[in-house]
């Protein structure tokens, strides 16, 4: 803000990330996504890792996701991102592959690959954006959709004798021996969101530092399907989700907590 | 003289694979291929490369296809029923241009089936397999020295075509032992520009299988179909045994081939003038070599181990002058070369 009381009108404050494509985004307005894929741009370009970097994308509204960055980037069958990256980590252990998915793609046809990938420890980090419903496909229940949600395919709510109930990812993932960071944040306010950049940032620290899986579940609105307008769909996530989805970090291995201390500055 | 090492088939495939520079493996236990993966867990961590038993043969063509778009040489195997579950990850490949090789030592099917050798999966892997329009090289060894000779060529020819290739020996082949030859190791690999390495020095590479709109995809699906004219012009292999002066052709693959070849000696003997025509690749079929044939001979005999799979690419081949009988044993029972033998008596006498 410093720079703000010279009030010369040049001083750059806020800016497209150096490691972020000028491709426009396919969201719907009010969407999520946006915010998430900045705040990963940001933390490639802090940590310079924009040559190492590997966007592992999956299906579903984060289809596109290797468009917005300048990394490498391939595509995933509905799923399978888990499996992808810990072979390329594998095979060349100086990248950097992230996963980026939603909660359609990691939290039901995923959820083989997501596990054995914790399970086996595999170094790679993991972004799941996590919004309780199906997005590209129009709004049906995901396996985060909360009880007595709409979705157009819980027409009456999502009711738990017939649909089942919805999955806490992180509390699932933080009991496997493989996993070093898992945390869980939202982007629902401006204070939210920094704090899910800090999440973001060390997740990838912790995978340079080789020490195991990293995973970040971020709460995001989806106003279209939620059909709420934006601003309502923020408070929305605030109302229903905080209460289902706890904030907050589940799984902080010794290494991890040192690692933290360590500060931001890899 | 090259020294022979007596060699199970699985294993043969195996160090073919490490031979040609397999640099990651990935696998699920199915029977009849266990010896491939087991010999893997041992070999691959040996000579400093990647090895990774997965959790389902789904999430091993995955992991296939994260390595190869990295510009590595990578494999899984699998029989059957696993080969089912990896045409999801073999679409994707052939859909993104990645180069694989993948192994189905086939069992008997469908369903759970059992385990017995077995060739019901020839039209899964010859007219595609997976979702949408594509096809994989696909070539047929009949001996333990040709799955390791095979394997090799399955990797060359996988970087040339950037597309997936399958190794399709059936389950008793896989379990047989036989003297083989070993070779050298390769040692020129070929560029791999397009792949995922790091955006460094250059821009960024993107692999993917999709376009928002359809009239963006069907170019690209375009070049695809023009590439599998390509390799039907180009990577056509067969053998053609005693086809001079037959008066029947025995056309078969993998273990049929050898009780075909037994069959032919006892024909032989009989004074009966019978030949074989082998397709060592099934995808490209050799439909010219084989109607070329059929405007000289008029009699054959197809010998497969599926309930008239082969039959289909053998008779679209065929001058309209030629007849095809099948003999065949299926779901996991080997034929023998009796029965075989049987078949041609009944066509020439």
């Amino acid at each position: 803000m410093a720079h703000l009381e010279d009030n010369k009108l040049e001083t750059v404050v806020y800016q497209r990330p150096e490691s972020m494509e000028e491709h426009p985004f396919h969201f719907c307005p009010g969407c999520g996504h946006g915010i998430v894929f900045r705040l990963v741009a940001e933390v490639i370009d802090e940590l310079k890792i924009k040559e190492r970097a590997i966007c592992v994308a999956s299906i579903g509204c984060s289809v596109n996701s290797y468009h917005y960055f300048k990394s490498d980037g391939l595509e995933s069958a509905h799923g399978r991102a888990p499996a992808v990256a810990t072979a390329i980590k594998r095979c060349h252990p100086h990248l950097v592959p992230f996963t980026y998915q939603g909660d359609g793609d990691l939290a039901a046809i995923g959820t083989a690959e997501i596990v054995h990938a914790c399970a086996r420890g595999e170094n790679i980090t993991t972004i799941f954006v996590n919004n309780a419903i199906y997005g590209m496909t129009g709004g049906q229940m995901a396996p985060t959709t909360l009880p007595g949600m709409y979705s157009t395919s819980t027409p009456g709510g999502r009711e738990a004798s017939l649909a089942g109930h919805p999955i806490r990812v992180c509390e699932m993932l933080s009991t496997l021996e493989g996993t070093a960071y898992i945390a869980r944040v939202a982007v629902h306010s401006p204070a939210a969101v920094r704090k899910a950049k800090q999440a973001i940032k060390l997740a990838f620290r912790v995978q340079l530092a080789n020490l195991g899986m990293s995973l970040v579940e971020v709460l995001s609105p989806c106003p279209t399907n939620w059909r709420v307008e934006p601003i309502k769909a923020m408070e929305w996530l605030a109302e229903n989700m905080l209460p289902h989805y706890p904030l907050g970090e589940y799984k902080v291995i010794e290494a991890v907590a040192a690692l933290k201390k360590e500060g931001h500055h890899a | 003289m090259s020294e022979k090492t007596l060699m199970a088939g699985n294993i043969a495939i195996a160090e073919g694979a490490i031979l040609a520079g397999c640099h990651a493996y990935f696998g699920y236990p199915i029977t009849p291929q266990n010896e491939l993966l087991e010999h893997m867990s041992k070999r691959m961590p040996e000579e400093g490369r990647v090895f990774v038993q997965t959790e389902s043969e789904l999430s091993a063509i995955n992991m296939v296809y994260g390595a190869a778009a990295s510009g590595c040489r990578a494999m899984t195997s699998t029989s059957s029923p696993g080969f089912s579950l990896q045409q999801e990850g073999i679409s994707y490949m052939a859909g993104a241009e990645i180069p694989a090789v993948v192994v189905n030592v086939m069992r008997g099917g469908p369903g759970l089936g059992d385990i017995g050798g077995a060739q019901g999966d020839y039209f899964q892997a010859t007219k595609g397999g997976g979702h949408g329009d594509y096809h994989i090289i696909t070539l047929a060894p009949s001996s333990v020295q040709e799955m390791m000779d095979l394997t090799m060529l399955a990797f060359e020819l996988a970087d040339k075509y950037r597309n997936p290739v399958a190794l399709l020996p059936d389950g008793f082949l896989g379990q047989a032992v036989e003297p083989v030859t070993m070779r050298q190791p390769v040692t020129k690999f070929p560029q791999k520009p397009w792949a995922i390495t790091g955006a460094v020095g250059r821009p960024k590479n993107i692999i993917n299988s999709f376009a928002m709109d359809p009239v963006d995809y069907r170019p690209r699906v375009e070049l695809l179909r023009q590439k599998f004219e390509k390799i039907k012009q180009g990577e056509v292999r067969y053998e053609g045994i005693n086809l001079d002066d037959a008066s029947l052709v025995i056309v078969a693959y993998g273990s049929a081939f050898r009780a075909a070849m037994t069959a032919m000696k006892m024909a032989r003997e009989d004074g009966l003038k019978v030949g074989i025509f082998r397709p060592v690749t099934l995808f490209p079929f050799p439909v010219k070599p084989l109607s070329d044939l059929s405007r000289k001979i008029r009699r054959f005999l197809v010998a497969e181990l599926s309930c008239g799979q082969l039959i289909e690419d053998v008779r679209l081949s065929m001058s309209a002058e030629a007849q095809v009988a099948l003999v065949n044993q299926f779901a996991g029972v080997p034929i023998s070369a009796d029965e075989i033998l049987e078949a041609v008596e009944k066509i020439i006498k």
